[in-house]
């Protein structure tokens, strides 16, 4: 009986955080229980899920795309200079998509062709993306038009159209992670790599399209990032990779590869993050904590992973 | 009679060394082909080129009478040419069935998996190899054998008409290894072809209908499995006579005991496991798969705790000292997997063989540099002592090295920290036969220089050969002991069968 209960809280880690997460926030934080809150906690989290379902793909094939900050920047830049010039919105929006495949292709190339590792790949671009955005900006904040915050409050069906967005999104990830061929080959790519070649699979090319997803993701997160600021900042996407990651691992996922899930670990993991930085506004904490907590709560979940691990296997 | 496979004037050289020098054999259809040979004969090479991981210099292949050229893998296996290999090739992340279907799952709509169909036909091709697990279950539950049953599956799934077994039995249980043999029959009456590679003689000679000898290249002898005994397959592959099989003994034990272990026991591992090892004395543990031999070496060298009993080196108690502190006084652990846990397979030679003495070559306080000359004249002359490859570089990484060469290199490293007492897990495992009679030299040379030496073996012969005393375990506790005098292979058996009433 000990055993069975013990069994089932290390196989629903993440759930448990998530639920003891809710319950904490909700005794100290009346407010915390609310309908209005729950749905403005899932909207503020639609960006970071976007990104974090995109990274999901590549820490799967046990790699990582610490790029994608880079990629929202560039993309939001790219749209503010081009709706400046009086560029149509629709077409602004088709060019922050484009951002994201262009530079997720360049991740994708350094990585399966020049194999460089991934982790200096993207670490380059998040750097080069960056100064170039920058650079583009004239690291000053550029106003986009109210259309942005106008579609950031647009509901359907009683529903944020943000939260639309990554239902959308989390479910075909889903779909495409468990039921197609594609997403099994890409768990095989991860256990082993080398297996998987001689197993016949066209490995280069199931990892250049996880970064390619990457950065569709990143860019689409960048649009509802755009959504909710109305504006591009020279901070927009700062830190976005280091909270998709954590996101992805705090749902389950393993940093080495080949075990993971989108639904319902990184979609948990997400929320997990957003519960606790909108739960310390809630409670009038000192902003310099926030990342102090949120840091804590994500080292004791991939604490708690590495340590269930091998109890697990058992 | 039509061929399953021909080979004809196969050549193949890495960097000017002829390794393939014009082999030609053909398997028979529906015929199981036994190759052999030893380490660095050419049979890894001559299996890669049929399986599309090399291109020949020379010569041609047909398959089935019509030329097979593949330049990668998995045109051989649309081919019809299919590998179960040593180690094995299945994702332990996935499914049975994701496993078998990876590259070819039966879709609904053009882009789903058809889960239903995968799972049906997986149950059929799983019912054929005689497994019984659902086809949904992860292949990181199974254990070795019915892993490779999965991997016979897959073969199979494959339509493979020549499946090649390489090393199959070397992790697997006896029984899983009869269960192994009885699948392979069932193949073999439904006109499969196979080629069986392994190092245990007596396996080749019972399973297989032909016999292929590999030499430095090249074929040493062929012909139907009926005109070989194992003594001719020996002296073909090692191109000379093995007069002896075990080199002789210069010393004897002495007196005085160097290891101890007194009613040592941990629950659900090892019970009540008493014994003493002498210096100068090679004592066997013999037993069956799961007997608890490695568990008990490992326990011993402080890898894993034990909860009752004592260990005494030198007549001092270790009680619970890290492995590292085991070693500074004296205890070495050559680990029966040594891919994993007894090299650093991508650091050199010297780096591994540095591992565990580097100390014994410090300089002076307070930095205690290493003196590198005086560590490099260590070096050479411990490549001396276990006469490792001329040709391997000290840079070389143990990765490149065959399997005896690999466990040399092991032995050098443990050699050099003059241990008091050796633990030894299935040291000549995946080794061929000239080199297992190197490592037998060095064993009973570290016991003719007074040291104590555990010998944990599967190979009855091996143990019989080399010990003084064998302790025969048996579901964790040791069941009998057998000085030289009485040592017999029937009996030594009989004692390891586990007995269906515990005492």
């Amino acid at each position: 009986m000990k055993t069975a209960v013990s069994r089932f809280a290390l196989r629903h880690a993440p759930l448990l955080l998530f639920a003891a997460i809710i319950v904490t926030l909700g005794v100290l934080a009346p407010k915390f229980f609310t309908i209005a809150n729950a749905l403005n906690i899932a909207v503020q989290s639609a960006p970071v899920g976007l990104v974090a379902v995109g990274m999901t793909f590549v820490l799967i094939t046990a790699g990582v795309d610490l790029a994608v900050g880079a990629v929202m920047f560039v993309g939001a830049a790219v749209a503010a200079k081009m709706i400046a010039a009086g560029q149509p919105i629709p077409l602004a929006l088709s060019a922050m998509l484009g951002c994201g495949l262009t530079l997720g292709a360049v991740n994708a190339f350094f990585i399966t062709r020049v194999r460089l590792a991934p982790f200096i790949v993207t670490l380059s671009l998040l750097f080069i993306g960056r100064g170039f955005a920058l650079w583009l900006t004239q690291t000053r904040a550029m106003n986009l038009p109210e259309f942005f915050l106008q579609l950031g409050a647009v509901r359907w069906l009683g529903v944020p159209v943000p939260l639309l967005v990554l239902a959308l999104v989390v479910a075909l990830a889903h779909l495409v992670l468990t039921r197609t061929p594609f997403g099994r080959q890409l768990y095989a790519v991860g256990n082993h790599p080398e297996n998987a070649r001689r197993a016949g699979l066209p490995v280069r090319r199931l990892i250049f399209s996880v970064y390619l997803i990457s950065g569709l993701c990143a860019a689409l997160g960048g649009i509802l990032a755009l959504t909710q600021l109305g504006a591009v900042s020279p901070k927009s996407g700062e830190n976005y990779e280091f909270k998709a990651i954590a996101a992805v691992v705090l749902g389950g996922t393993s940093l080495f590869g080949g075990r993971g899930a989108v639904w319902p670990g990184t979609l948990l993991g997400v929320l997990i993050i957003q519960m606790v930085e909108s739960g310390l506004v809630m409670l009038n904490a000192d902003p310099y904590l926030y990342p102090l907590v949120t840091a804590a709560v994500i080292f004791l979940a991939v604490l708690l992973d590495t340590a269930r691990q091998p109890l697990l296997s058992k | 009679m039509t061929n399953a496979l021909q080979f004809d004037g196969i050549e193949k050289s890495f960097g000017g060394v002829p390794v393939l020098r014009g082999v030609s054999f053909a398997v028979g259809a529906g015929r199981t082909l036994g190759l052999v040979g030893e380490n660095g004969a050419g049979k890894s090479t001559l299996m890669n080129i049929l399986g599309g991981n090399l291109t020949p210099d020379a010569g041609l292949m047909l398959l089935d009478g019509k030329p097979h050229a593949p330049s990668h893998p998995t045109d051989a296996a649309r081919a019809g040419v299919a590998f179960i290999h040593q180690e094995l090739n299945l994702f332990t992340n996935l499914t049975i069935a994701e496993n078998l279907f990876l590259t070819a799952f039966p879709r609904t709509a053009g882009v789903l998996v058809d889960r239903r169909t995968t799972h049906e036909r997986t149950a059929a091709l799983l019912a054929q190899v005689g497994l019984s697990a659902a086809p949904d279950t992860p292949v990181a539950q199974l254990s070795p054998g019915e892993r490779q049953l999965v991997e016979i599956a897959r073969a199979l799934s494959m339509d493979a008409r020549l499946i090649i077994f390489d090393e199959p039995t070397t992790s697997l249980s006896t029984r899983e290894t009869d269960a192994l043999f009885a699948l392979m029959d069932q193949l073999r009456a439904r006109g499969v072809a196979m080629i069986y590679i392994s190092h245990i003689l007596e396996h080749v000679l019972r399973r297989c209908d032909d016999i292929v000898v590999l030499r430095d290249g090249a074929v040493a002898g062929s012909g139907a499995a009926e005109e070989f005994t194992t003594a001719r397959l020996v002296s073909l592959m090692v191109g000379r006579e093995l007069t002896q099989l075990y080199p002789s003994r210069n010393g004897a034990p002495t007196g005085e005991t160097v290891l101890e272990a007194r009613r040592v026991s941990q629950p659900g591992v090892v019970r009540d496991i008493s014994f003493t090892l002498r210096r100068g004395e090679v004592l066997g543990i013999s037993g069956l798969m799961g007997a608890g031999r490695s568990e008990l070496a490992r326990i011993l060298f402080g890898l894993d705790p034990h909860t009752d009993g004592a260990i005494l080196l030198n007549g001092e108690p270790l009680h619970r000292a890290a492995p590292r502190r085991r070693i500074a006084r004296g205890l070495a652990f050559l680990t029966e997997d040594r891919r994993h846990e007894g090299l650093c397979m991508d650091a050199s030679i010297a780096d591994n063989v540095a591992l565990v003495s580097l100390r014994q070559h410090a300089g002076r306080v307070p930095l205690r540099l290493l003196n590198l000359r005086r560590w490099r004249e260590t070096i050479a002359s411990i490549r001396e002592a276990v006469r490792l490859s001329p040709q391997a570089r000290d840079t070389q990484a143990v990765s490149t090295l065959s399997g005896g060469n690999q466990q040399k290199v092991v032995l050098a490293k443990w050699l050099l920290a003059r241990p008091a007492a050796l633990i030894l897990d299935e040291p000549t495992r995946g080794v061929d036969v000239g080199a297992k009679y190197e490592l037998y030299r060095l064993i009973l040379g570290l016991a003719d220089d007074g040291a104590g030496v555990l010998l944990i073996s599967s190979e009855i012969e091996e143990l019989t050969g080399l010990c003084d005393r064998i302790l025969v375990m048996s579901r964790g506790a040791v069941r009998a002991e057998f000085s030289r005098a009485e040592f017999d292979r029937e009996k030594l058996l009989e004692a390891a069968l586990p007995r269906e009433v515990a005492s």
